[in-house]
């Protein structure tokens, strides 16, 4: 019965024999030996995870459910988690904060959401949702001596603290009404029910409100930017990619799991916070001077649009999310690479006019930055275009226009300032060059995440396959 | 025919040149710009001879695809690499593959800097622009459609003139909404048919209200493309900004798109949508021609002038595809190809005393006939072609156009025609303050006329505008059956339509 939660058990015990570790090495070396043995051990559960594919099975008395959604966002979340992990080495030593307990918490960040990725109950996905979110918290204010590190944290621990809040409050709401926290029941209720009460829709928006607040759609937003440019760059990178997966992940999970019967109900409330977030996504990105803002508000506008994938609903709308966050992985993690390469003179640069003249001092990462910016802003043949095509076909087909209309309208503001980094990089003067070299790992990153955006068309068939199967999974009774 | 054939190869030849020069060519900033040059142009010429198979396999006796390809591609969606040709779109790869040799001639010397990234954002753009042509299936369609503002982006935003940035964000956006729009109808449509392939899709019948919508958001497209009234305020920017060759291509085949897509998609797919808004389109297309002849008189920059010219010719275009009768279709096809040929030829001449005298004000010139011969007969012959002389391209296109319009409507016909006149009075205008009267201005008394790879350059250009001008059959012969069967399928879902709508009263 523990079987199909190996991974995540495997993992919680690897991380906290790594603890051991940490404090029992000198403390000159604990830093790189942990850090090595936090990658090992995510991609040892990685393996663990793609092994352990046997389809739908609840354990844990129906608190944890293997399947192959699970397994699919679950695969996500380790990529991004291990990739940040690895490009963020260097980074780490150099800010002076190579102590062992980043890669710790960055592990039970990433041990936080798989368990919510797998939750089958109200409760265990609180417990999940919790791990991750007080990790988190810690991570953002690694940087202890920094002021700015510092705020970042507390803001997102009271902020964070206060969705969590209104996320039980939901919860108990549910309980409330429906008598159980399992979801299986409670999709028995819902369908079962007709016309719900209305203290059951309203437990389902405090949830939501809960869930909109940790994948930062408008306009429970207010968090991101100022956490995003406070954390150390290495915490953002990690922030932009794993948590928003898994965050969008649960969203899905509950939205489409036990609450899937009333979508009439919860629909609009979707509808509204997808626009929302594609259009201030788009405008407020317009006048960041800061690079890592500017990443916030985009990431504010990429979680509007797998949101339309949301409010779609049905297996063509699952697909299309998870097909989309695949995209967005690969396009955020090139892109915090360059970031993090961001560093002239022995110091770190975040603003977005340091990237001036970067098309002739450094060509190689131009380029790659360009097929970033130029994929997030939607243009074909790159990756970012198709993750919008299947969203918007779901929305469609849904017959939801005017959101579809919306969408692709904010997403050609979007591309505004997506065009004007590639301008500062290839059309205004050289500024001095960046220091070289960036380091193997960050090199590696870059490279391959370039080549997966630029030329995802090709393999694209396999992937949608299985995130239709995942899709699937996530939608069976 | 299923797997992959010589469109592929036409397509992707620039593409593999560009990788190659990305990769291969290394050395010192002096050898990365003579090698990429040279190989630049040996990769276009390699292409363009390529494509000549194209017309000289070509079958003018069916309307059908041929050279037809398919391959599956996201079996989940329906949606294949489909690639074919037929009489419609076969001489816009051509044109396409034709050109692109000649503005990397043209661009020889004129630019300096990252020649290799010039180079490579040409071939690239040749790769777009030919698959565009040929993608028989929506998505891939709408995937080149797209791409190619990438590279033009940055041709004209990293080689471009003094606002070259303000041009090249307005071009990218103006586009970039007018296709977001498109692509909402494309998703559309395969909701209604599950399919993305065009050749299916060319042969369902859409529901007539929603052929409204649909071509409404194909008209926001296309339109922008071509472009029409009042959506073209992109175009003088970018043409005046964007460097000689980036206007070549712009002029050349970028606006040939939008009509592509016009005959293809909303005449081909939308009949009954085409029917209901042709009077919209008639009326932009007039006042098209009119007001942006009135405004190329008025105009400074030569390249200016042109590119209002380039408007008012894409409308004669518009007119004829939207008129739907033989002559009207095939004159405006031979219209695009003529405008495509001859506005490219008279962006080079101008950029030929460009780079001579970096200026394209007209004021600064004057009497080049005295010191440029050579110049002075290829520019008029341009002139003239542009003007629409018999015995140029431009004769033939404008001729057709007008007599199929003529047969349909009478009051689109004159107004147009006002449109010739005024052209003839803007360009010889031009023409006559830019190369005739006295040499008086010091700064030409020492201007050269044009060397042998300015000949080089215009010497094909001479060619086939006498050639379409003389002997327009070539031409039209292919273009035929696939206007005809156009044609057919447009009456018979009319009349289908009619017959539906009587039944229904009844």
């Amino acid at each position: 019965m523990f079987m199909p939660a190996m991974p995540e058990i495997f993992l919680a015990v690897f991380v906290m024999a790594l603890m051991m570790l940490g404090v029992f090495t000198t403390e000159k070396r604990a830093f790189k030996t942990v850090n090595t043995f936090t990658l090992a051990g995510l991609l040892a559960t990685l393996v663990l995870v793609l092994i352990d594919r046997n389809d739908r099975t609840v354990a844990l008395n129906g608190l944890f459910i293997a399947d192959s959604y699970g397994t699919y966002m679950k695969v996500l979340v380790l990529i991004g988690s291990a990739v940040t992990l690895l490009m963020s080495e260097r980074y780490v030593r150099r800010q002076n904060m190579a102590r062992f307990e980043y890669p710790v918490i960055i592990a039970f960040a990433t041990l936080g959401m798989m368990l919510m990725l797998s939750a089958n109950d109200l409760i265990a996905l609180y417990l999940g949702l919790e791990l991750q979110s007080l990790s988190l918290y810690v991570a953002a204010a690694f940087q202890r001596d920094s002021v700015r590190s510092t705020e970042a944290g507390l803001k997102y621990f009271v902020l964070g603290a206060l969705s969590s809040g209104m996320l039980l409050y939901g919860c108990s709401m549910i309980y409330g009404y429906a008598g159980t926290t399992e979801f299986p029941l409670l999709a028995r209720v819902v369908s079962d029910g007709g016309q719900m009460p209305v203290g059951m829709v309203i437990g389902v928006v405090f949830l939501m409100t809960g869930f909109a607040f940790k994948v930062s759609a408008v306009p429970f937003h207010m968090w991101t930017p100022d956490v995003y440019e406070g954390a150390p760059t290495s915490v953002t990178a990690f922030f932009a990619v794993a948590p928003k997966i898994a965050a969008i992940g649960l969203f899905l999970r509950v939205m489409m799991g036990p609450f899937a019967d009333m979508i009439a109900d919860w629909r609009q409330v979707v509808v509204f916070i997808s626009i929302l977030s594609m259009v201030l996504g788009a405008l407020a990105a317009i006048n960041q001077t800061n690079i890592k803002r500017l990443m916030a508000y985009s990431s504010i506008g990429h979680v509007g649009y797998a949101l339309v994938g949301l409010a779609a609903g049905g297996r063509a709308g699952a697909t299309a999310v998870l097909v989309y966050m695949t995209i967005y992985l690969f396009m955020n993690v090139g892109t915090f690479a360059c970031i993090l390469s961001m560093r002239r003179n022995g110091t770190m640069v975040e603003n977005i006019s340091d990237l001036s003249g970067l098309g002739k001092s450094n060509p190689k990462m131009a380029l790659a930055l360009m097929i970033f910016m130029f994929s997030m802003a939607g243009i074909p043949p790159l990756a970012g275009f198709f993750g919008k095509l299947y969203v918007f076909m779901a929305a469609i087909e849904a017959k939801l226009f005017a959101l579809a209309i919306i969408g692709v309208i904010a997403s050609v503001v979007g591309a505004f300032y997506y065009l004007r980094i590639v301008k500062i990089m290839y059309f205004d003067e050289a500024a001095e060059p960046f220091d070289a070299p960036i380091g193997k790992g960050v090199a590696a990153v870059l490279v391959v995440t370039a080549v997966v955006t630029a030329v995802f068309f090709i393999g694209m068939s396999p992937v949608v396959e299985i995130a239709d199967a995942a899709a699937a999974s996530l939608m069976h009774k | 025919m299923e797997g992959i054939g010589v469109l592929t190869v036409v397509t992707f030849t620039p593409l593999i040149g560009a990788l190659f020069i990305l990769f291969v060519v290394r050395g010192s900033d002096e050898e990365v710009a003579r090698n990429s040059r040279w190989a630049a142009l040996w990769v276009s010429l390699f292409t363009f001879f390529e494509s000549l198979y194209l017309w000289v396999g070509f079958d003018p006796a069916t309307p059908d695809f041929q050279f037809e390809e398919l391959v599956n591609w996201i079996p989940e969606y329906n949606i294949s690499y489909h690639m074919g040709v037929d009489g419609i779109s076969v001489f816009f790869v051509l044109l396409s593959t034709f050109l692109t040799p000649i503005c990397i001639l043209a661009s020889w010397d004129s630019i300096k800097t990252r020649v290799r990234e010039y180079m490579i954002s040409f071939l690239v753009l040749e790769t777009f622009m030919v698959g565009m042509f040929c993608a028989l299936d929506f998505v891939v369609f709408y995937i080149f459609f797209e791409a190619v503002l990438i590279p033009m982006f940055l041709i004209i935003g990293i080689w471009g003139g003094p606002r070259r940035v303000y041009a090249a964000f307005k071009f990218f956006l103006y586009t970039l909404l007018g296709s977001v729009l498109m692509l909402l109808a494309i998703i559309a449509l395969y909701l209604d048919a599950r399919t993305t392939n065009i050749v299916t899709l060319l042969n369902i019948h859409v529901d007539p209200q929603l052929q409204l919508w649909l071509w409404l958001a194909f008209f926001a497209s296309f339109s922008v493309k071509v472009p029409m009234w009042p959506v073209h305020t992109w175009l003088p920017d970018a043409h005046v900004e964007a460097p000689t060759a980036g206007s070549v291509i712009l002029a050349g085949v970028l606006l040939k798109m939008g009509g592509y897509g016009f005959l293809r998609f909303s005449i081909g797919m939308l009949p009954l949508g085409s029917e209901h808004f042709a009077p919209l389109v008639f009326a932009l297309s007039v006042i098209a021609v009119i007001y942006t002849s009135l405004v190329a008189l008025a105009q400074q920059d030569m390249k200016k002038l042109i590119a209002y010219s380039s408007i008012a010719h894409m409308g004669f275009v518009t007119v004829g595809i939207f008129i739907m009768n033989q002559q009207a279709v095939a004159g405006a096809i031979i219209q695009m190809l003529s405008h495509g040929v001859v506005s490219a030829a008279l962006f080079l001449c101008v950029g030929v005393i460009y780079d001579r005298m970096h200026t394209r004000e007209i004021d600064a010139y004057g009497g080049l006939v005295n010191r440029m011969p050579k110049y002075a007969a290829v520019f008029l012959l341009f002139t003239l072609a542009s003007v629409g002389l018999p015995g140029t391209s431009g004769f033939v296109g404008e001729i057709l156009v007008m007599v199929g319009t003529f047969q349909v409507n009478t009051w689109v016909c004159a107004l147009i025609a006002t449109g010739m006149i005024l052209g003839a009075a803007y360009m010889l205008y031009l023409y006559r303050r830019v190369v005739f009267g006295e040499l008086t201005k010091d700064s030409l008394k020492s201007i050269r006329d044009m060397n042998w790879r300015e000949v080089a350059v215009f010497a094909p250009l001479v060619v086939v505008v006498l050639w379409m001008g003389i002997y327009p059959l070539s031409f039209l012969l292919p273009i035929e059956v696939s206007v005809a069967k156009l044609i057919a399928d447009y009456n018979a879902a009319l009349a289908a339509a009619g017959h539906a709508a009587t039944v229904a009263v009844r």
